[in-house]
């Protein structure tokens, strides 16, 4: 998909700014958003994870949730193999069964974003033409503790080797400082870092890493933030810090995305990512979607799970229907 | 396919095993009525569930008498730790038969299952802990030592959460000491009956409760019954005027908990996204059908519009249908004759210019439905801001200032109720103390806790249920009218001293130490223990 460019990223956030972003202006307008109340949301929430789906409802929500996966490995010990098996599963999830829907992209390492492209051949691509995308996390994934060279170097980096969407990790130092216009500025320059020679650009997802952000209002106050800045996507966390995506937050996160799309007619799209691992949990999130943003956005350019687990449930309820018994985990593969 | 259109998961009514008929309960056993028996149905489907008795003036009395025979013969006897036994055992009972009481509950009343399963039982429960607790500790309730009970205890309730206030009534009368005769609505009888079938298996004496169902006429009856010492109250202001009409004069106590037109006041520094779904609690929450429901929604007229965006948009989202789909919010109205009154309050807010606005969703071809309404450009002189409708209908009207606000929120002749949805404290704290209401919730609504009192102001009736408030409803001093002896007196006396010198003392010991004194109060009240155990031996 085509971001927008630096430029215009820049000019939707003056425009709904209505001055430079710096410090003080994206203060007073991070500050002006009402508030989150924090059992109302969290009551919300548990509501919206108590709608009973069942048989076809059922059916139709797992197929969606394979085609919605971001498959992940981010592991310090990831090798060639480990992504060719990734992307293996990625293509056909379950070869017992071929109507089994692919994935939407695998993630991976910088590093490893030649791998994956090179396993993917032909099936690389946009996952609504049924290809599978290649996403890769940079600026110094997970800490983002790196000088903004360093990270727009790791985000060119990838973007090269073929990269169709980069996730980003914020400055959570900065933003917990107040310092509003320096996370606006590292979002705004990785933003322009994915944009390739031929003028296309790879898909922004910025990662909040809600878990070290803790309280809703600095959710809501950085998901606007990274939005005013560019971000394609708001994506809940690496992984690496707990707690990871949690529905409350998603839910929050969502509301923003209404929010804007209200306000510029614009659509971001969301990505809870790390601890959803069964297909009871993913139900909830797409649940959570369809009445908080519509069903509409139940698709790969709006809606990811980042998961590297989630998949392997999913199939097992998905052969439980269509069999009728549950079998065990020897009947999935492992990675 | 649409991912909305959820499959249907409708909750299993083979946990329940209605009869085909139901007889009174009177002093511990099914009777018939004398009056002519009636049929309940679900309002959802209008489908007949089961035929229930009738009682009349003869059965009412012989429920009375039952109920004084069981108050002075063995309830008011009997220690507060016997009687908190029996009230463990019937929330323990309650907690067991969950599944088949919120499916009873969601087929006679019309609610949702999930409002019946989630929040009515687990309440019901919790009601009878909360007072079970309370049973032996009477002399800490603030009505000084030894309060002694009142006696017999009418109790009349409404259909809007048949089982929640059966418990707020029974709860308290019981952990008391006193004995119950309990009217359940004639449209909502169902799990009063199964909740006899409780009593029965918690072996409670013979008479403590009866529960005689029937219309209005039963319910006349009972409150106007002469061996009735004690009147408690749920439903509208204009029977509830009849009561208190009828109890004037006489020595009954009376709590009378009536109508509201409550205010939910949204200041434009409120959690927005939350704030919606508070207002959307507040009267969507059990089709309106709640007297603490926020039907005033007063907003400030700077994000007037964006709010009412925001609940359309919320309300689209809303599912109404079989009240025993898990997926349900809004289920049917209770009965013909209030969908008739929310039908005829809606018309006449087009008649007076408000504009309204309900919610896209697919109507039942059978039972009794309305789609959840918003009225915009409400005046504060129009019905529909004044009246109570007890439906899903939300009169919108605006404010500029915390003054005004305040203003329009008190100007009621109700005042059960009220919502305040800010994020700043002290404006919060400021105003719930000028709003005349007797519940106030802060940046949520309808809430309910039996720890917290409960009752209205002006005509939303007077007493309170719920905490230690509510055991004051059912308690009198024992130093005041003891001596001077209503009826029953006698008797009452009896069971008052039965614990009273061992207790006072007890109790003088607690105030002693709480003194900064060096009383021996533990070694005291282990002797009152023993005492009092060694005479229930002795009556027995």
């Amino acid at each position: 998909m085509a971001g927008t460019s630096l430029v215009t990223a820049r000019e939707r956030a003056l425009a709904v700014l209505g001055g430079e972003p710096d410090d003080a202006t994206l203060r007073r307008y991070l500050h002006g958003i009402p508030g989150v109340d924090a059992v109302g949301l969290e009551q919300r929430a548990a509501g919206l994870g108590s709608r009973s789906i069942k048989t076809s409802s059922k059916a139709w929500a797992l197929d969606k949730i394979i085609s919605l996966i971001d498959l992940t490995t981010l592991e310090g010990a990831d090798t060639p193999g480990k992504v060719r098996s990734l992307v293996g599963k990625a293509l056909k999830p379950d070869s017992t069964d071929i109507t089994t829907p692919r994935v939407a992209a695998v993630c991976v390492y910088g590093d490893l974003v030649g791998v994956a492209v090179d396993a993917l051949g032909a099936a690389h691509g946009d996952p609504d033409d049924g290809l599978v995308s290649v996403a890769a996390v940079a600026t110094a994934f997970p800490s983002g503790r790196a000088s903004l060279d360093i990270k727009l170097a790791d985000t060119a980096d990838a973007v090269a080797a073929g990269a169709d969407e980069i996730d980003m990790v914020i400055d959570r130092g900065a933003f917990l400082a107040g310092r509003y216009g320096e996370v606006f500025d590292q979002i705004a320059a990785v933003k322009a870092a994915c944009v390739r020679p031929d003028g296309t650009s790879a898909s922004l997802k910025v990662i909040l890493e809600t878990g070290e952000l803790v309280t809703y209002d600095n959710v809501r106050r950085a998901s606007w933030l990274s939005i005013l800045a560019g971000g394609d996507f708001i994506k809940t966390s690496t992984g690496k810090v707990a707690p990871a995506a949690t529905l409350p937050v998603t839910l929050l996160m969502l509301q923003v995305v209404r929010d804007w799309h209200l306000l510029t007619g614009q659509r971001i799209g969301v990505k809870p990512a790390g601890g959803i691992r069964t297909s009871k949990d993913a139900v909830k999130y797409l649940v959570t979607v369809a009445e908080i943003v519509g069903e509409d956005w139940l698709q790969p350019h709006l809606f990811r799970f980042g998961a590297s687990s989630l998949l392997n449930d999913v199939l097992l309820q998905r052969q439980k229907l269509t069999t009728g018994r549950y079998s065990g985990p020897d009947y999935v593969t492992i990675d | 396919m649409s991912f909305l259109d959820y499959a249907p998961a409708p909750e299993s009514r083979s946990v329940l095993a209605l009869r085909e008929s139901y007889g009174l309960f009177i002093d511990g056993e099914f009777v018939e009525g004398r009056g002519t028996p009636f049929q309940t149905i679900s309002p959802a489907t209008e489908e007949r569930l089961a035929t229930i008795a009738n009682a009349n003036e003869a059965d009412v009395s012989d429920a009375v008498a039952a109920a004084r025979r069981a108050y002075d013969r063995v309830w008011s006897k009997m220690s507060g730790r016997d009687r908190g036994k029996y009230l463990f055992r019937i929330a323990r009972l309650v907690q067991e038969r969950a599944r088949e009481l919120a499916v009873a509950e969601s087929l006679d009343n019309g609610k949702p299952i999930k409002e019946s399963r989630d929040v009515d039982i687990p309440l019901v429960a919790a009601w009878f802990f909360y007072y079970a607790g309370w049973a032996d500790k009477l002399d800490y309730a603030g009505l000084g030592a030894n309060p002694r009970s009142l006696g017999v205890a009418g109790q009349v309730i409404p259909w809007n959460f048949p089982l929640l206030m059966l418990a707020w009534k029974i709860a308290p009368a019981l952990a008391t000491g006193n004995t119950v005769v309990l009217k359940p609505a004639e449209t909502t009888p169902l799990t009063a009956l199964i909740f006899a079938e409780i009593l029965q298996q918690a072996d409670l004496p013979p008479g403590v409760v009866s529960i005689v169902t029937g219309a209005g006429d039963t319910g006349a009856a009972l409150v106007a019954h002469p061996d009735v010492d004690k009147v408690a109250f749920t439903g509208s202001t204009s029977v509830g005027r009849q009561i208190a009409r009828t109890v004037a004069g006489t020595n009954k106590k009376v709590t009378l908990e009536l109508g509201g037109k409550a205010a939910n006041i949204v200041f434009d520094d409120a959690p927005i996204d939350q704030a919606v779904d508070g207002i959307v609690n507040g009267i969507f929450f059990n089709q309106g059908h709640v007297c603490c429901a926020g039907s005033r929604l007063l907003v400030q007229e700077s994000i007037h519009d964006e709010v009412v965006e925001r609940l359309k948009l919320r309300l689209s989202t809303l599912r109404l249908g079989d009240p025993l789909d898990k997926n349900t919010d809004i289920g049917a109205i209770n009965s013909r004759e209030q969908l008739e009154r929310i039908t005829r309050l809606s018309d006449l807010g087009d008649a007076e210019g408000a504009e309204r606005w309900t919610a896209e969703c697919e109507i039942p071809d059978n039972g009794f439905w309305f789609a959840p309404t918003i009225f915009t450009n409400v005046q504060t002189s129009h019905a529909i801001a004044r009246e109570e409708i007890f439906g899903p209908v939300l009169s919108v009207l605006t404010f500029r200032t915390p003054g005004e606000a305040v203003a329009k929120a008190n100007n009621t002749p109700y005042g059960l109720s009220a919502g305040i949805w800010t994020e700043k404290g002290s404006r919060m704290l400021q105003l719930a103390d000028q709003l005349r209401a007797g519940v106030i919730w802060a940046n949520t609504f309808n809430r309910f806790d039996p720890a917290s009192p409960f009752g209205g102001y002006k005509e939303s009736g007077y007493g309170r249920e719920g905490g230690r408030h509510g055991l004051g409803a059912y308690l009198a001093p024992a130093s005041s009218s003891a001596v001077s002896g209503g009826r029953g007196g006698a008797q009452r006396r009896v069971g008052a001293s039965d614990a009273s010198p061992a207790l006072v003392s007890a109790a003088a010991g607690a105030e002693a130490s709480a003194a900064g004194a060096d009383a021996p109060a533990p070694k005291r009240v282990r002797a009152t223990r023993s005492t009092r155990t060694a005479k229930k031996g002795a009556a027995k």
